[in-house]
């Protein structure tokens, strides 16, 4: 049942994993051969249990882990050690906590972490962390210490940290946890908005219907689905079968998506 | 949790003490202290003068005496130690109140008192006229090893969070029927902080990971490039000079 992206012939795609498979040095095995392509512009959702090695797979993405077999490509550039800096740059990775995001003292300076660890410095500096905190609604709240936000403010924060550093593609670990409805509705307004590749790993499986057209399924390390959202989500003995549940009441075939 | 520790001793304002930059205020604040520290202790009307030019520097701040006052109380513990010594000091004895005090105690527990003080008032002037934020980067600009200001800024950062995380588990435990009552339950206390230990630690791992993710390669890049200009260097260091000055004519007379 694999499933190929909409148009992977038009350009170089965002990201490209082939055969990787990867073991924890105490000999935990982690990833069996994972094949996953997200072409440019895609809003791809990563479904799957908790302990499928999601998050794994993640820290692959910008060479945190690494020395399994395959390959990850992210934009035609390998995930190598002469690469980090630029791969770093171009992988956005926004964490589940937005405590372990957010260090610095000023959401501003946190902002600016990205891009000055590039290099940038000056005006060009100040316009950058100003653009990402308006395309996350955030300016007013510059020069605010991280920890006088709310969670949900927080966590979009936290992705403007990673915006501002014009990132190739975005990964999100579980973005709508812990938030409240309407920060979660504002953050799925921000997401939509964006005009970057967004990998988005969840367990909110409404919230994945309502962002991504299309949807993979990592269970026990390999890809065991991948296609539009709405038929993995109508697909019942699949999801039985990798311990995917749907909220009560909610039937996803009755929702019209885009 | 809302008023962070970094506002308990700093005073906002827009005063010309506000805006110097921070290393200036810094350099001037050491200079100060390390002059009346040097200063001869007999010299009794230096450190009045001192204490004049440091009101001086409160009144230009516009910083109140009472809140001056109220910050000096931290220095208690020092006051108590300085009165003792006249009682426990040794050598020649000179009869106070009827009482039968140490000649060297009395001039050490002067020395320690009106040091002190002096000391304490400077450093909490530059507290209520500078950010806990700018103080750390005008200490990088001074030369402090940027792996300190990274963990004193980490401190900023984070005291919170730990902080509420500790009374989170304190919740959780009275939450079950926990009360702390005396030597039997220091264990269940002993083993909060040792979970505190392994959460922080294990977060700082993960702020490790995000710092990573985003470019982090062991230094901090350093954002606020506030250069002093000649004049503001003049304006912080005529407390230090005017202390010069002081200092050399309580060595001269």
């Amino acid at each position: 049942m694999n499933h190929t992206p909409a148009n992977p012939g038009d350009a170089t795609p965002s990201l490209e994993v082939s055969g990787l498979a990867y073991a924890y040095p105490d000999g935990h095995q982690a990833l069996f051969g994972v094949d996953l392509t997200v072409g440019k512009g895609e809003r791809v959702a990563l479904l799957g249990p908790n302990g499928a090695g999601k998050t794994t797979l993640v820290l692959h993405l910008n060479g945190i882990l690494g020395g399994g077999v395959g390959t990850v490509t992210v934009a035609g550039l390998p995930v190598a050690k002469q690469h980090y800096a630029e791969i770093r740059r171009r992988v956005g990775i926004v964490f589940q906590d937005p405590d372990d995001q957010l260090f610095m003292p000023t959401v501003r300076e946190d902002v600016a972490f990205g891009p000055a660890a590039a290099g940038l410095r000056g005006a060009e500096l100040e316009e950058r962390v100003r653009a990402a905190l308006d395309r996350v609604g955030m300016a007013d709240f510059a020069d605010r210490p991280p920890h006088h936000l709310s969670f949900g403010q927080r966590r979009r924060v936290a992705v403007a940290t990673v915006l501002a550093m014009e990132p190739e593609i975005l990964v999100l670990d579980e973005p709508s946890s812990n938030l409240d409805p309407a920060s979660r509705r504002e953050l799925a307004d921000i997401l939509r908005s964006l005009d970057v590749t967004v990998l988005m790993v969840t367990h909110d499986l409404p919230y994945a219907l309502e962002l991504c057209p299309r949807s993979v399924v990592l269970s026990e390390g390999v890809i065991a689905a991948d296609g539009p959202t709405q038929d993995l989500l109508c697909d019942e003995p699949l999801m039985r079968a990798h311990r995917l549940e749907l909220p009560f009441g909610f039937d996803p075939a009755s929702v019209a998506v885009a | 949790m809302g008023a962070g520790h970094s506002h308990l001793l700093h005073r906002p304002g827009h005063s010309p003490v506000h805006a110097l930059p921070p290393h200036c205020k810094i350099a001037a604040t050491f200079g100060f202290v390390v002059l009346v520290v040097a200063t001869p202790r007999e010299a009794m009307w230096a450190f009045g003068a001192y204490a004049v030019l440091l009101g001086a520097v409160a009144a230009t701040a516009r910083i109140p005496a009472g809140f001056l006052l109220k910050r000096l109380l931290i220095e208690i513990p020092f006051v108590a130690f300085a009165l003792l010594m006249p009682f426990v000091a040794e050598g020649e004895r000179t009869p106070v109140l009827g009482l039968s005090l140490s000649v060297s105690g009395l001039w050490g527990a002067w020395n320690v008192l009106a040091k002190g003080t002096l000391g304490v008032a400077a450093s909490v002037l530059l507290a209520s006229t500078t950010e806990l934020r700018a103080l750390l980067t005008g200490l990088q600009r001074l030369g402090l090893p940027s792996l300190l200001v990274q963990i004193a800024s980490f401190m900023i950062r984070y005291g919170d969070v730990v902080t509420a995380e500790l009374r989170r588990m304190s919740v959780a435990r009275r939450s079950r029927g926990f009360e702390a009552r005396g030597v039997r339950h220091w264990g269940v206390l002993a083993r909060t902080a040792g979970a505190l230990f392994i959460r922080s630690y294990e977060r700082g791992e993960r702020v490790h990971l995000a710092m990573v993710s985003r470019g982090y390669t062991g230094t901090m890049p350093m954002l606020d490039e506030t250069a002093a200009t000649r004049a503001q260097w003049a304006y912080a260091a005529a407390l230090p000079a005017t202390a010069l000055a002081v200092c050399v004519m309580g060595y001269a007379l």
